[in-house]
């Protein structure tokens, strides 16, 4: 009997979100049909774009654009910024170095970088990289400047304690002092980079999401294109999302999460 | 001892002139605040004294070193390693086997067996001290620097603690010196009592406990020694 009714209960919440959505569909089909000029399309009608896009096979083409660029502007943040950062928190004098510049380029958006972005590397995915790349480094440098800085000095007293060199130090002790805060910020700045990867592509290439959602406009307000190609990029926005809240669930990382 | 921060230099250990003999279990017994943690970091190599000279075995500590190992008060142990990971983790130099060998030694003297695979967050407070103390040991030490290991455990947890603590000291005979601001505490474990002023600390008595383990705390001279330390720091002994 038990067992019953807790089943019952978990597929109730668990369709919850799902019953609040179809609600959310269903009012929004209702209010396009009152509408006199039909400009926007309504749910049927963006799975109708979504279905010509994968007809002439742009969907693909885009989404693989979009990630690619994402991808590279990502890692190559991630490979320079998180060991900078890191040295950067863990000398003080590094610090006050580094701060007054780091503060004044962090507030300019990568699109104020188009004019530069474009000048230097042309229109294509070298600009829209670039500008991915400037969006997620000062975010990442700071999480990992941060993350040193918040480590509790009674690890790092621990290690010297036992007698451990400098190197050994950085490996056994810092890195793994610091991991969960470094996803925390690499989580939020994956989120960053996808924002600024569709703003990019609006004006300064010739593909993939975010140019699919302007093109469309422009070659004649094909508006259940844009909405389709604003659903996926929310659904890959997403699905990056959950894929760096896995990382949270390993073992080894989960004690920085915990309600401790 | 002199500190200096923003500007205004705090004196916090004056004259200290201290010898503990190997085997020993001493306590650092005074008020919070006093300075007794701050010897104790230096004793450890974290800080150095501005004036005077700690040497152990004759010569002089500059830094930390793993013959003097530190057991902090609380989040000592290493939060993204196992209960083993943690007992092995100044085993590193050591060949699989007999890494392995010691840990399990370890883990069963302090009484975590079954939880070699856990993490610190899965352990109770009384659980993370013994695991502290596990890995301080394995790398058999020459000194064990405890900072108030049990201060931040229940008061029935810390009485079961005190116990194991000294079951410990006596089958490994490490030199141990304690810090505590617990009177009752210093005098259950401690050979001789170094009881401490107030800031800037200087010392006041050292108390020699010549009671055989196990004690009796309510003994008549346990109690004649304990309110004897009551008498010296100034306490009422009505409460």
């Amino acid at each position: 009997m038990q067992d019953e009714t807790t089943a019952k209960t978990r597929l109730r919440i668990r369709l919850r979100p799902v019953a609040f959505i179809a609600v959310l569909l269903v009012l929004w089909e209702i209010g396009i049909r009152r509408q006199p000029n039909h400009l926007l399309p309504g749910p049927w009608g963006v799975i109708g774009g979504i279905a010509d896009l994968v007809r002439h096979g742009l969907l693909m083409k885009d989404v693989v654009a979009s990630l690619f660029r994402v991808t590279w502007g990502f890692v190559l943040a991630v490979v320079l910024a998180i060991p900078l950062g890191l040295a950067v928190g863990w000398y003080p004098r590094a610090e006050m170095a580094l701060n007054p510049i780091l503060q004044i380029l962090r507030p300019i958006s990568p699109l104020a970088w188009i004019p530069i972005a474009i000048l230097w590397f042309g229109v294509g995915d070298l600009a829209a990289i670039f500008l991915i790349f400037l969006g997620c480094f000062f975010p990442l440098m700071l999480t990992a400047i941060n993350a040193v800085q918040s480590i509790p000095a009674v690890y790092v007293n621990a290690g010297r304690n036992f007698g451990l060199s400098s190197a050994a130090l950085v490996y056994r002790v810092l890195y793994p002092a610091v991991v969960p805060n470094l996803i925390v910020g690499l989580r939020i700045t994956l989120g960053i980079a996808w924002l600024v990867v569709v703003a990019a592509e609006m004006i300064a290439v010739s593909s993939g999401l975010g140019f699919l959602i302007v093109d469309a406009r422009n070659a004649g307000n094909r508006y259940d294109l844009v909405l389709a190609g604003m659903l996926i990029i929310g659904l890959i926005g997403l699905l990056l999302d959950a894929g760096m809240r896995s990382l949270e669930k390993v073992k080894s990382f989960r004690w920085g999460y915990s309600e401790d | 001892m002199i500190f200096e921060r923003d500007g205004k230099s705090t004196h916090v250990l004056n004259d200290i002139n201290l010898e503990v003999g190997n085997g020993e279990f001493v306590c650092l017994l005074g008020p919070s605040g006093c300075g007794k943690t701050t010897l104790l970091n230096a004793m450890a190599g974290f800080l150095s004294p501005t004036s005077g000279e700690i040497k152990v075995n004759g010569e002089a500590v500059r830094k930390p070193d793993p013959r003097r190992i530190f057991v902090f008060q609380e989040r000592g142990v290493f939060p993204w390693l196992t209960v083993e990971g943690n007992i092995g983790f100044g085993l590193s130099k050591l060949a699989r086997a007999e890494r392995e060998k010691r840990i399990a030694h370890y883990v069963k003297m302090v009484g975590l067996e079954g939880f070699e695979k856990a993490y610190p967050q899965e352990l109770s407070g009384g659980m993370k001290q013994r695991l502290e103390v596990a890995r301080a040991l394995a790398v058999n030490p020459d000194m064990l620097l405890l900072d108030e290991p049990f201060g931040a455990l229940d008061s029935i947890t810390r009485l079961i603690m005190r116990g194991e603590l000294l079951r410990i000291w006596e089958a490994e005979r490490k030199t141990i010196v304690f810090v505590t601001h617990d009177i009752d505490e210093a005098v259950q474990l401690a050979d001789r009592v170094v009881v401490m002023s107030a800031r800037p600390a200087t010392i006041r008595q050292i108390v020699n406990i010549d009671i055989a383990h196990p004690r009796d705390i309510s003994s008549p001279r346990y109690l004649q020694l304990r309110d004897g330390i009551f008498q010296q720091i100034g306490l009422a002994h009505k409460v």
